[in-house]
């Protein structure tokens, strides 16, 4: 059952310079999709159009069959929809509790605290900093934090974009091991990768976009030995 | 030498930093200066001197020369002066901000200043008025200093109202909001935080904050519509001396104007008491521009 | 009659085009260079005490007897005025542009308060008087003093604006309108844009420390109260009304807001009863600010400035 539904989305920063061009995508309850692409493709515009982050001239964005298209940002959250920026995703003159606990404004006022416990009973780590400042945090670890932040109003969908972007390879293993953790709970997960290998090795579905639409989609598991990954990815044909 | 003075500049101090919290606050969550801060204690102090009248007139609680009218009137007062700032926000600032010049939203706070200063003239004429004409009795507390019940009142309603604020910004949900959309308005956006409520609650305890103070100034000195304006100087150094953003910082820049400023007038002498604030702020923006508490500019 | 018509016109035209070299100096730091300048009012009383203390005679308890001739003192004005505004561009302009706007209100403070109580230098409450008037010898006849005042006036606006047009157009003034439009781009040149936004906030600043000074000779006595905030006030107003960025509409727009000030007060002073005259004049100035925000709100680009290109 698609529950996140993208058809012909059209998006971009000034009005009549669209980044996006007529983008269709899909994620089916409990996937995990995953957009690759070349540098300049439109990924991370695509999912800030969906989030209300990038201004949308064109298409629909649906969410579990309504129409969330052009919702501001900050009402995106209580659609069911969390986001997680590549790049300043979590405040760093608050606390790792604080940063949980802002984002709790959707909730009822007396789940929120039972929820960030819940956090950190999923994040152990982050337990253990729970009143640090988050700016003293690690890269990984902010990651991490980014994360749980999101997951505290418990979204239906979960997008990320560049989750393994400046970590090390064993942070983003570690990541992307969570993150295909996380799924199990029944979460849908979209995310914008620029290291396909350990994006594909976790996901069900992948979408490759090109110039501001999507030029191939296929099966994660197969794409990443597909030729013609290659030659959109990296305008070559490999050698197999 | 007396050191009545200390008690002067804290007193002083205590209204300036009342006011500056206000002030920090709006330029950390809504970016701009505010130039109409001023002119919020002043009409704060008149609304406050009608809800009085309005109440007939205010009976002492001795040894107070208040009573209870004054502090309803000062809740309803406060409530007034926060629609005040609203409606101003509603009407010109908000429009001014979603086109992006911040610096075009000072200078329509700039008008709004001078309009609302001159309203008041109007209304009320520049002469001076009171909430009360009882003469107090000043009592000995040592070190050469007196201090009267209304002046204890206050410096105990001062303390009162910046620990509920502390508290509100440190413990409070909306509080974390505010905090956090300082930090990073577009993440606050992404993360669900609704933008305007946080600008809302921004206005209502600057404008609330800023008629405490205003009434404050009316109890221990006088009202007059130019009221504000000659605090402005010292709520904005008080707030760039305690670090834009700081709530602490901003009581703190206070206090250390408010003594700086005694001290000048019991040294130097009154006439130079407006110099205070500017030879502070430009040794401040010269050697720190951050403040006490405040982070540097990203 | 005419002639004293033609007379009090030439008075009113003098004190509007005192005012659209104000303005003038406002567009070299606002409309060309975009920056807020809150305390106008104080780098036009250091102009005008600076030529007044050079050109009047001894006083008791008052420096003065220097004895410049008049002309020296007005460029005295601007150069000591320039090196204010400089001083200031140069401590506020490396932070956000919010604080070179409260230090501007803050100089303006500060020079009142001097001019207030620094007797020695500056008279206190009574000012300074016997400002010498360049047309001194036919002051007895008072229609061809005005025209005389205002041939004078018209002729340093005259150069003024021609000057400033000038700089507009030169490299260095398209170095501003560049820095002004693309904020990245200042951050990018770095120390140089501080530079040169400090050059141009001093040479604006000199435009009104001289306006000050020909209004002091115009008038022939200054003191502390020809320069409060009404006058930082009125003085964006004409600047917004005209429209910033544009010299043109900066002399324009002082003329029609001098002459709206003026007809306001006439009107006021005839309809108003005598009790209430005061707080007319209050509502003046309510009247002002409203319509300084409303121009904010739904024509920021003003009233005169010519079509951008």
């Amino acid at each position: 059952m698609r529950i996140l539904d993208v058809r012909g989305l059209v998006a971009g920063y000034e009005p009549g310079l669209a980044i996006v061009k007529g983008a269709s995508i899909h994620a089916d309850a409990g996937e995990i999709v995953v957009i690759l692409g070349p540098n300049g493709a439109g990924k991370s515009s695509l999912i800030k159009a969906i989030a209300g982050l990038v201004p949308v001239s064109g298409g629909q964005v649906m969410l579990d069959g309504r129409d969330i298209t052009g919702v501001p940002a900050h009402l995106m959250v209580r659609q069911g929809l969390a986001f997680v920026p590549q790049t300043e995703n979590i405040f760093p003159l608050l606390t790792v509790a604080e940063n949980l606990a802002v984002s709790g404004g959707v909730l009822p006022r007396a789940e929120v605290a039972g929820r960030v416990g819940e956090m950190f009973a999923m994040f152990p780590d982050l337990a253990r900093q729970s009143r640090l400042m988050a700016g003293s945090l690690s890269g990984g670890q902010r990651q991490m934090l980014a994360v749980a932040r999101a997951l505290l109003v418990r979204p239906r969908v979960l997008m990320l974009d560049e989750p393994s972007a400046g970590l090390s390879p064993i942070l983003v293993q570690q990541v992307f091991a969570r993150l295909a953790e996380i799924r199990q709970a029944g979460l849908t997960i979209v995310l914008v990768e620029q290291n396909a290998r350990a994006a594909l090795a976790i996901g069900d579905r992948a979408y490759v976009l090109v110039e501001g639409r999507e030029a191939h989609e296929g099966r994660a598991a197969t794409l990443w030995d597909d030729p013609i990954i290659a030659e959109l990815y990296l305008g070559q044909r490999r050698a197999s | 030498m007396s050191l009545q003075f200390l008690l002067d500049g804290v007193l002083s101090g205590s209204m300036i930093g009342l006011g500056a919290i206000g002030v920090t606050l709006t330029y950390s969550i809504l970016r701009f200066s505010n130039f109409a801060h001023g002119d919020f204690m002043a009409w704060g102090a008149y609304a406050a001197l009608a809800v009085v009248g309005a109440l007939g007139g205010s009976t002492a609680l001795k040894p107070l020369s208040f009573g209870l009218p004054l502090l309803v009137a000062l809740v309803v007062a406060m409530g007034l002066t926060a629609l005040l700032a609203l409606a101003l926000d509603w009407a010109l600032f908000a429009r001014l901000r979603a086109r992006g010049q911040s610096i075009i939203v000072v200078m329509a706070s700039f008008g709004a200043s001078m309009a609302l200063r001159s309203l008041l003239e109007f209304i009320f004429t520049s002469r001076p008025t009171y909430f009360s004409r009882a003469i107090q009795m000043a009592q000995p507390v040592g070190l050469g200093i007196k201090i009267t019940a209304d002046q204890v009142a206050l410096l105990i309603t001062t303390m009162v109202l910046v620990t509920a604020m502390a508290l509100f910004l440190a413990r409070s949900q909306r509080g974390r909001e505010m905090r956090a959309y300082s930090q990073n308005p577009a993440l606050a956006q992404v993360v669900g935080i609704d933008v305007s409520k946080v600008v809302r609650t921004t206005w209502i305890i600057g404008a609330a904050l800023a008629c405490a103070a205003g009434v404050m100034v009316g109890v221990l000195v006088q009202i007059r519509p130019l009221m504000g304006l000659s605090l402005l100087l010292p709520m904005f150094a008080a707030a760039i001396l305690g670090g834009i953003g700081s709530v602490t910082g901003a009581v703190l820049g206070g206090l250390i104007i408010g003594l700086s400023e005694a001290a000048a007038v019991q040294f130097i002498g009154g006439e130079w008491r407006a110099a205070v604030s500017f030879v502070i702020l430009m040794a401040v923006l010269l050697v720190r521009p951050m403040g006490l508490f405040g982070v540097a500019e990203r | 009659m005419i002639v004293d018509l033609m007379g009090y016109g030439a008075f009113f035209l003098s004190t509007a085009l005192i005012f659209a070299l104000i303005t003038l100096g406002l567009n070299l730091q606002w409309g060309l260079t975009g920056l807020f300048n809150v305390g106008i009012s104080g780098f036009v009383a250091i102009g005008a005490y600076a030529s007044a203390i050079l050109t009047t005679p001894e006083t008791v308890d008052r420096i003065g007897g220097f004895g410049w001739p008049i002309g020296l003192g007005w460029i005295a004005a601007a150069v000591i005025t320039a090196g204010a505004a400089a001083f200031t561009g140069y401590a506020t302009l490396r932070l956000k542009a919010d604080y070179l706007a409260i230090t501007t209100f803050g100089v303006a403070v500060v020079v009142q308060l001097v001019a207030l109580n620094a007797q020695g230098l500056t008279g206190g409450p009574f000012g300074v008087a016997f400002i010498p008037r360049p047309f001194a010898g036919v002051q007895a006849e008072p229609v061809l003093f005005n025209f005389a005042n205002l041939a004078v006036i018209a002729g340093v606006t005259l150069a003024v604006y021609l000057g400033l047009e000038r700089l507009s157009r030169s490299p260095w003034g398209r170095v501003l309108r560049a820095l002004r439009e693309d904020e990245r781009a200042a951050i990018a040149l770095g120390k140089s844009a501080r530079s040169y936004r400090i050059q141009a906030f001093a040479v604006g600043g000199g435009v009104m420390g001289l306006a000050g000074a020909v209004q002091a000779h115009f008038i022939g006595f200054i003191a502390p109260d020809n320069y409060l905030p009404t006058l930082t006030f009125q003085v964006w107003a004409m600047l917004m009304v005209g429209g910033s960025g544009s010299n043109r509409g900066a002399v324009l727009g002082a003329i029609v807001v001098w002459a709206i000030w003026v007809g306001a007060g006439a009107f006021s002073a005839a309809v108003v009863p005598g009790d209430w005259q005061a707080r007319a004049a209050s509502l003046q100035i309510v009247a002002i600010g409203v319509m300084l925000c409303l121009i904010l709100l739904w024509r920021p680009q003003g009233f005169f400035a010519p079509r951008r290109r």
